[in-house]
């Protein structure tokens, strides 16, 4: 538990500090990410300490948004006078992201398999 | 006990910050458990739930947001860690994800730039001012991304940090629902699709429903993050939004 959390943290102060040195435009957290990866795919596998601290704190992951959520109180006056622009933005533009993202991904699929497909029968002929 | 004493004991523990970290651990516990209650109903989202209960609370008893976030800070600062922590469900699904690179890379593509524009196009639309439209643009962003974009650009990053949170709550609430309507029945699409909108809370929602679809939400919210961070600073330029 402790040699995993401090190997999370190692990689995210890494992350961190890369990308205030290079002035990269990637979050830290993303690049501390993209570096266990590299980690685990160096090593060829999940240590189980590792495996099971990254779930235990991605089993809660709605929690720590929680304090976030709760600044709504610093903009009450901001979200009264502007409310009806941020409830479209919110309601609409997530129902539309939600789609055009899920039928993007199961268009290109299926094109995918189609000329897979049309490859696949030419060959036979 | 008296009157005097236990507004000694309040003085005492308002000052500390154990008081409103264990509120925040307890509102969530409570809020969860209404949540298993109602048989996992989205409608009962969690964080909704626990936000709402704690702000009765520091209404009720006059704190102002800064002392509580003195003490939630510590969960706050919890989302960094497991943002890295998503490196292993990506490696669990690494060979369906090898396959399936094309797809989830245009995917998340239509997926960052459909997120910020509908949400500047539509605030901007309905009258809302360029600081509320910067401050949506990264809204679908895990909240640590989402504000350090926001305020890089001249946004409000607590507005943003706001704004994260109830569109994950709104993509967590619905999401399940639209795709279903849209006959969408695999994981992996279904997990892209959650996270690439609603990140973190999207993919808490995603890990209920499956572990493929979570681990397909936990690598959109990572790789939409990177994305938006890398293109939303010349969309927003390009709109005429930076600057104001």
């Amino acid at each position: 538990m402790l040699h995993a959390l401090t190997l999370i943290l190692v990689c995210q102060l890494a992350g961190e500090t890369t990308v205030l040195l290079t002035g990269l435009p990637v979050p830290g957290p993303v690049l501390g990410m993209l570096l266990l990866l590299a980690w685990l795919v160096l090593r060829g596998g999940i240590p189980q300490d590792v495996g099971r601290t990254a779930d235990t704190l991605l089993a809660h992951l709605s929690l720590l948004f929680v304090p976030a959520g709760v600044g709504v109180m610093l903009h009450w006056e901001r979200i009264q006078g502007q409310w009806p622009a941020i409830l479209a933005a919110l309601l609409l533009g997530t129902l539309i992201t939600l789609a055009v993202t899920a039928l993007t991904m199961l268009g290109v699929v299926r094109l995918l398999a189609v000329g897979a497909r049309r490859w696949g029968t030419r060959r036979h002929d | 006990m008296t009157e005097t004493s236990l507004t000694e004991i309040w003085v005492y523990l308002a000052a500390s910050p154990l008081l409103w970290l264990t509120a925040t651990l307890l509102c969530y516990l409570l809020a969860d458990r209404l949540y298993r209650l109602a048989g996992a109903n989205p409608l009962l989202n969690p964080v909704a739930v626990a936000v709402a209960l704690l702000i009765g609370i520091l209404i009720v008893t006059d704190t102002p947001y800064g002392v509580y976030f003195d003490g939630a800070q510590f969960v706050h600062f919890l989302l960094g860690p497991a943002t890295v922590a998503l490196a292993i469900p990506l490696y669990r699904q690494r060979a369906r994800l090898a396959t399936l690179a094309l797809p989830i890379g245009l995917a998340l593509l239509a997926g960052v730039l459909t997120a910020s524009l509908s949400a500047i196009a539509l605030a901007a639309w309905l009258g809302a001012d360029v600081a509320t439209q910067v401050s949506l643009a990264p809204k679908s962003v895990t909240a640590p991304v989402a504000m350090g974009i926001s305020e890089k650009l001249g946004g409000i990053p607590s507005l943003t940090a706001v704004l994260v949170v109830s569109t994950g709550i709104v993509g967590a609430v619905l999401g399940t629902g639209v795709l279903r309507l849209l006959r969408i029945r695999d994981d992996a699409v279904r997990g892209i699709a959650m996270g690439a909108t609603s990140h973190g809370i999207g993919t808490a929602r995603a890990f209920q429903v499956s572990p493929a679809m979570g681990a397909f939400s936990g690598l959109a919210m990572a790789l939409s993050a990177f994305l938006t961070a890398l293109l939303l600073p010349s969309l927003l330029d390009w709109l005429g939004l930076v600057g104001h």
